[in-house]
């Protein structure tokens, strides 16, 4: 079979790149060798955030998450939707300025943000424990459930004329389209490679690392409590664990599902590639979330899982042509920010793809910077 | 014959035999759902080992699986069939 382009990996990166270029009236095709939005898009927490501790990174997820907020109205239900806002929270006064420092980065971005003080915080989330500083409330961040969204945008590209393939894996990349599994081929001027961290499987040199991390979930609370958490809770030393040197990290983040049960983050290991939960993990996770919500104690956990960050290098996505190779992109490594900025990649990906004005700079993102010299020269 | 024990479930004294679990004990009190789920929709105990948490129930006050719980003289079971 002929197309116009073909998509490896129908996580919602690639559901949200078929969806922008099926609407443009290209003829594409997915293929996915498990299940739509089943890897890491399904792990995921679904947390709509603007991250602004590297420029290209808050260009990216401010721009998406305005692409977010416009198709809100849109999503089904069971997407979840729910513009809870975020609320970075400092425990001290050196944690309060570095809120001051990052509202004022978030405003050169055009993402409104208040600074609120220990007794505004304490109003807005009554169930964190006395004595913290403060926060930064940032009201656009919002959460979804990631395969649902991931669905919807794959239902809506198919309705547009896209093909899913599933259940059968990509096995390589011919020159001109794909080989199958299963001993087809399908044919495409351009091949772009969404599938996270199984990319260097098909793709030689592409850096891509998996960094494990833990989620729990806990039961909903008896009807009638009030709910744990209203906004997003995020710990500014979040930031600090995100983007540490390599080994293990914990920092409290927790979101408030729309059924009133706690969604419980994060945990940062590169060193572990198996998928099983670790108590040990599992223990420092509550440990810290309970140091932040003491009443978490009171609840009951129903399910722990892992899921596998596709991490770059210098931790932004690799988005654009890889030179190496005539007529293969790249959309992986988008770390923990891939249901976030699915949606700027997608634009991105499509105007250059279709060479149309780019939505932002695509510069801090070219694949090219961690191409083979040789192949580049 | 074995022992029977005194307890409540949502409210009605019944007696059970001692050692049987908490989702046994509902079931043996004619007690159809232990839980509703988001829906409204009524959930029984399924896996039986503590792993589906369809059995869900409060035991004296706190939440409890119904599968893994055992009864106790007295005990206080709230189901939300």
């Amino acid at each position: 079979m002929n197309y116009d382009a073909i998509i490896v990996g129908a996580g919602i990166v690639g559901c949200a790149i078929a969806d922008a270029l099926a609407r443009a009236g290209l003829a594409v095709c997915v293929v996915e060798r498990d299940t739509i939005g089943g890897a890491a898009t399904a792990a995921s927490m679904g947390h709509l955030v603007v991250l602004d501790d590297d420029p290209a990174e808050l260009a990216l997820s401010a721009y998406s998450c305005e692409r977010w907020r416009a198709l809100a109205a849109e999503l089904p239900a069971a997407s979840d939707f729910r513009a809870t806002g975020t609320l970075w929270i400092a425990r001290d006064a050196e944690e309060l300025d570095e809120a001051r420092r990052k509202q004022v980065r978030l405003a050169q971005a055009g993402i409104a943000s208040e600074i609120v003080g220990g007794a505004a915080l304490a109003a807005l989330e009554p169930a964190l424990r006395a004595g913290l500083a403060g926060g930064l409330r940032v009201p656009g961040d919002a959460i979804v459930y990631p395969p649902a969204a991931a669905a919807y945008l794959a239902r809506r590209a198919a309705a547009r004329g896209a093909r899913f393939v599933t259940g059968v894996a990509v096995d390589a990349l011919t020159g001109d389209g794909v080989a199958l599994a299963d001993g087809r081929t399908l044919r495409a001027p351009a091949v772009i490679v969404a599938n996270g961290c199984a990319a260097p499987e098909l793709v030689r040199c592409v850096p891509i690392r998996k960094r494990k991390g833990h989620l729990l979930i806990t039961t909903r609370p008896p009807a009638g409590t009030a709910p744990l958490a209203n906004h997003q809770l995020i710990e500014l030393g979040y930031v600090k664990s995100a983007h540490g040197a390599d080994g293990e990290s914990v920092a409290f983040n927790v979101q408030p599902r729309p059924t009133g049960q706690i969604l419980l983050g994060s945990t940062r290991q590169f060193d572990d590639t198996g998928s099983e939960v670790t108590p040990r993990l599992i223990a420092r996770l509550l440990e810290r979330g309970i140091e932040f919500l003491p009443d978490l104690a009171r609840l009951s956990a129903l399910r722990a899982w892992t899921g596998f960050r596709p991490t770059t290098p210098d931790h932004r996505p690799l988005i654009g042509r890889w030179p190496p190779r005539d007529g293969v992109w790249l959309a992986c490594g988008h770390e923990g920010l891939g249901v976030t900025t699915a949606l700027g990649t997608a634009d991105l990906l499509a105007a250059q793809l279709l060479g149309r004005p780019l939505p932002f700079d695509a510069a801090p993102f070219d694949p090219a910077r961690y191409a083979p010299e040789a192949a580049t020269a | 014959m074995s022992a029977t024990i005194a307890i409540r479930i949502d409210g009605r004294d019944v007696r059970v035999a001692a050692g049987i679990s908490v989702a046994a004990a509902i079931a043996q009190a004619g007690v159809v759902a232990t839980r509703r789920d988001v829906a409204g929709e009524p959930r029984a105990a399924c896996c039986g080992m503590g792993v589906c948490f369809e059995c869900r129930v409060r035991v004296d006050g706190e939440e409890a699986l119904g599968c893994m719980a055992r009864v106790a003289p007295g005990m206080e079971i709230v189901t939300d069939g």
